[in-house]
């Protein structure tokens, strides 16, 4: 179910180390299969990856029951919570994951840098992954000694005008009413899982998951860039492609989807002009 | 007629339902894939050259309306060409469906992507198997 970016780092410390890397099924409901991941879970396992929300069908994730299942074996979890933090609210107390990465461009915040949580005593345990200013406790031609977590892990000079735009993209989202934001955005998707299910020859991938605002769909016969051309015209952006998750696309069969993502500032009536959007392009290309 | 319909011109269409050259050549000479990274389509290319001159040539693979045509009408295009007529060919339809080639005629068939260049996001589509076919013309013979 994972982005690229939460298999090719695994694939980089495999390489490194020997590890294995194993995937939690997915099944056709979008949700991930928690009988197979007890049976993948041994005393071997030692890293839990998984995301929060898919990036591709908005799936959520049962992250805290899957967080207390890898604690069993002592396993640490670590969260990719990219797609689920602008749209749910998250307790990372509750969740009790041993790390949370998220992106600020995904939070309205610039690109290009992000966020590591991190439990404070598995942080301090880890050596420096890059070297560089400001991370030192102090330097001696022979050796170096490193300072505490976080600066430990922010070496060199940093990126200071993305920093100071993710803490106003965050002023920004904490100040919403989070109650009525996440049961508006659920009440836009719904509206348009309803519609699009209507529409024949459209499949939602993953159709039972409980999903943050995002919709991935497979239209017979017509590729998703086509069909999302025919949508640009109409004024609606959507984004067509793997999203970034190969394999999920080969898990259900299909080269490419087209996702439809809704936020606060969109409206009721846009989801009609999507799924007039979506006829027109049954009829053109068809 | 509007863009939309300016792109998706029944040509285009048609080649999309029931490509042409859609095989691979058992005695192909040349090869290349063309492998758009960002949206995952992918076309193998397949020529078959005696002496200078392209005397096949076939495609498989995957993709939008508009990478399937293309690809279908460039295998139409190229056969019996020789090699750098094929790849001046490539220079001009480029140059059409990005726009820059100022009204320089197509051969007349290949005119129907002139509405790519309103689209640039399409252009990678259009042009992958034009990339893969010249890119099959620098491989060595076999």
């Amino acid at each position: 179910m994972e982005h690229h970016s939460n298999i090719i780092p695994w694939h980089l410390v495999a390489e490194r180390t020997g590890a294995v890397i194993r995937p939690i099924p997915v099944m056709d409901s979008g949700g991930l299969d928690l009988a197979a991941f007890e049976r993948l879970l041994g005393p071997r396992t030692r890293i839990v990856a998984v995301c929060h929300a898919s990036n591709v069908m908005g799936a959520i994730n049962p992250i805290n029951a899957i967080a207390a299942m890898a604690h069993e074996v002592g396993a640490v979890v670590v969260v990719d919570g990219a797609q689920s933090v602008p749209h749910l609210r998250v307790d990372l107390q509750a969740i009790d994951c041993d790390f949370f990465a998220c992106s600020a461009h995904k939070l309205y915040g610039p690109t290009g840098i992000g966020l590591l949580y991190g439990k404070q005593d598995l942080l301090e345990a880890m050596p420096p992954w890059q070297g560089g200013g400001g991370m030192i406790r102090e330097v001696q031609i022979e050796r170096s000694t490193y300072a505490p977590p976080p600066e430990r892990f922010e070496a060199g000079t940093p990126p200071i005008a993305e920093v100071v735009g993710l803490g106003a993209a965050l002023d920004y989202v904490m100040a919403w009413d989070w109650e009525a934001l996440v049961a508006y955005e659920q009440a836009l998707v719904m509206k348009a899982a309803q519609c699009i299910g209507e529409l024949k020859g459209v499949r939602i991938m993953g159709e039972g998951a409980d999903r943050v605002s995002v919709l991935s769909l497979m239209l017979d016969g017509i590729h998703p860039h086509d069909a999302g051309t025919v949508l640009d015209t109409r004024g609606i952006a959507v984004r067509t492609g793997h999203h970034c998750a190969q394999p999920l696309m080969r898990r259900f069969g299909v080269p490419a989807t087209l996702r439809a993502s809704f936020g606060a500032y969109n409206t009721l009536a846009e989801i009609d002009t999507l799924v007039a959007g979506l006829r027109q392009a049954q009829k053109v290309l068809g | 007629m509007s863009e939309l319909d300016e792109l998706y011109q029944s040509v285009i269409l048609d080649h999309n339902r029931a490509p042409r050259n859609f095989r691979k050549l058992e005695d192909a000479t040349n090869h290349a894939e063309g492998r758009n990274r960002d949206c995952g389509d992918l076309f193998d290319v397949w020529l078959k050259l005696e002496g200078d001159v392209i005397v096949d040539a076939g495609f498989l693979g995957q993709g939008c309306a508009i990478s399937k045509a293309s690809a279908s009408m460039m295998t139409q295009a190229v056969k019996g060409k020789t090699a750098a007529e094929a790849r001046m060919l490539f220079d001009k339809f480029h140059q059409v469906v990005t726009g820059t080639g100022g009204a320089s005629p197509l051969p007349s068939k290949l005119e129907v992507f002139r509405g790519v260049s309103a689209f640039p996001i399409r252009v990678k589509c259009a042009t992958l198997s034009w990339h893969a076919m010249k890119q099959a013309l620098e491989t060595q013979p076999t």
